[in-house]
């Protein structure tokens, strides 16, 4: 197919797509007039029956708890995804004497930089864990706070090399950490099924004030694993594309 | 009109996003016009659960019975970020891998070859 061709069958779908998409809007009820009451009765019972009052954690981790088991299943999966397809191929090799070498040929990291990765590795470390356990205060949670976590390897690693991000970040460590991660929060929700509850119920106790960080049971728990299983996704993940950097250089291909 | 304006917004960036993928001519930029088509339903959850002069539904600093927009469309949206994330990586991986085994990152030109 040639690219005009391949023009012209995307007009034609984008029409008939603007043609649907028209009709589907002319049912909707307009911007700004939410009509489902599913979100108003969660609204109307959060506060009270979890103590969080971060509702979106508590519709995250408590509410529709078994989804973000399987959202979290994916971010695992994904991970070892990357490590598969990015595995060690023929005539490619990871570590060479070349790069271990103490006196190897590096391009020099500008001081500015430097600086700057390393001003921030400590403070942006902070702001990982903080929004990782306070999931049932503010807009915060594990999934954000993980991010951030991993964040301040790369930062480790702009400051430094690849070899500096290995060491502060092992490859056995983080997978570990991963495992704890995702393996936890599975194991809150099976202990509620050991309990003769249903899985992932919120069966610790939920604390006096309404957004203390000690209140809301199990969600403030599985917000800290989801913060520990995506921080270490995501260093695992950016570990393997940095990875190729090496087999590239030396696989000649 | 105005009522409907986010919605046209969604419609817009999913059809930018689509006819980058469909034009595109290099695999990070297929990739990249994938994320936008994937934003366009961050666009989409928050304009459906949006109500006129409601408040994020965080209660620490006002009382609990606020009205508040919709917070399982915005639960939802912060689930596709994270598929988003996690599938772009997988994806960049692939192309690393196609990359290094056929020697280009054109779509149309890894269309031709028979792997």
């Amino acid at each position: 197919m040639t690219p005009g061709q391949r023009r012209w069958m995307f007009g034609l779908g984008a029409a008939g797509l603007v043609a649907f998409y028209l009709w589907g809007l002319s049912g909707l009820p307009g911007f700004g007039n939410y009509p489902g009451p599913y979100g108003f009765v969660i609204l109307h019972f959060a506060v009270r029956q979890t103590n969080a009052t971060g509702i979106v954690s508590a519709v995250n981790f408590d509410y529709r708890g078994f989804d973000t088991v399987g959202e979290e299943f994916i971010l695992f999966a994904a991970a070892a995804g990357t490590a598969v397809v990015l595995r060690r191929l023929r005539g490619e090799c990871e570590r060479s004497a070349v790069d271990e070498a103490a006196d190897r040929d590096v391009p020099p990291t500008s001081g500015a930089v430097r600086m700057v990765a390393l001003l921030f590795t400590g403070p942006v470390m902070v702001v990982g864990w903080w929004l990782a356990s306070h999931a049932q205060t503010n807009p915060s949670g594990g999934f954000q706070g993980g991010v951030i976590l991993a964040t301040a390897f790369v930062l480790v690693y702009l400051a430094g090399e690849f070899l500096v991000f290995r060491r502060f970040s092992p490859i056995a460590l983080t997978d570990a950490v991963e495992a704890v991660g995702a393996g936890g929060f599975a194991a809150i929700g099976l202990a509620a099924v050991a309990m003769g509850l249903a899985f992932l119920t919120n069966y610790l106790p939920l604390g006096q004030t309404p957004g203390a960080v000690s209140s809301s049971g199990t969600i403030a728990l599985i917000s800290f694993f989801v913060g520990l299983e995506v921080g270490a996704a995501f260093v695992l993940i950016v570990g393997e594309l940095l990875d190729q950097t090496l087999s590239i250089r030396h696989g000649g291909g | 009109m105005m009522a409907y304006f986010p919605f046209v917004v969604v419609a817009w960036i999913l059809g930018i996003g689509l006819y980058g993928i469909v034009t595109s001519r290099h695999l990070v930029h297929l990739i990249m016009c994938l994320i936008v088509v994937q934003s366009s339903t961050y666009v989409l959850l928050l304009g459906v659960g949006y109500v006129t002069g409601a408040v994020a539904p965080y209660f620490y600093d006002v009382p609990a019975h606020t009205p508040a927009v919709d917070p399982v469309v915005q639960a939802l949206a912060l689930t596709d970020v994270v598929v988003e994330a996690a599938v772009t990586a997988l994806l960049l991986s692939f192309a690393i891998q196609a990359h290094k085994r056929f020697g280009t990152l054109d779509p149309q030109e890894l269309a031709s070859l028979k792997g």
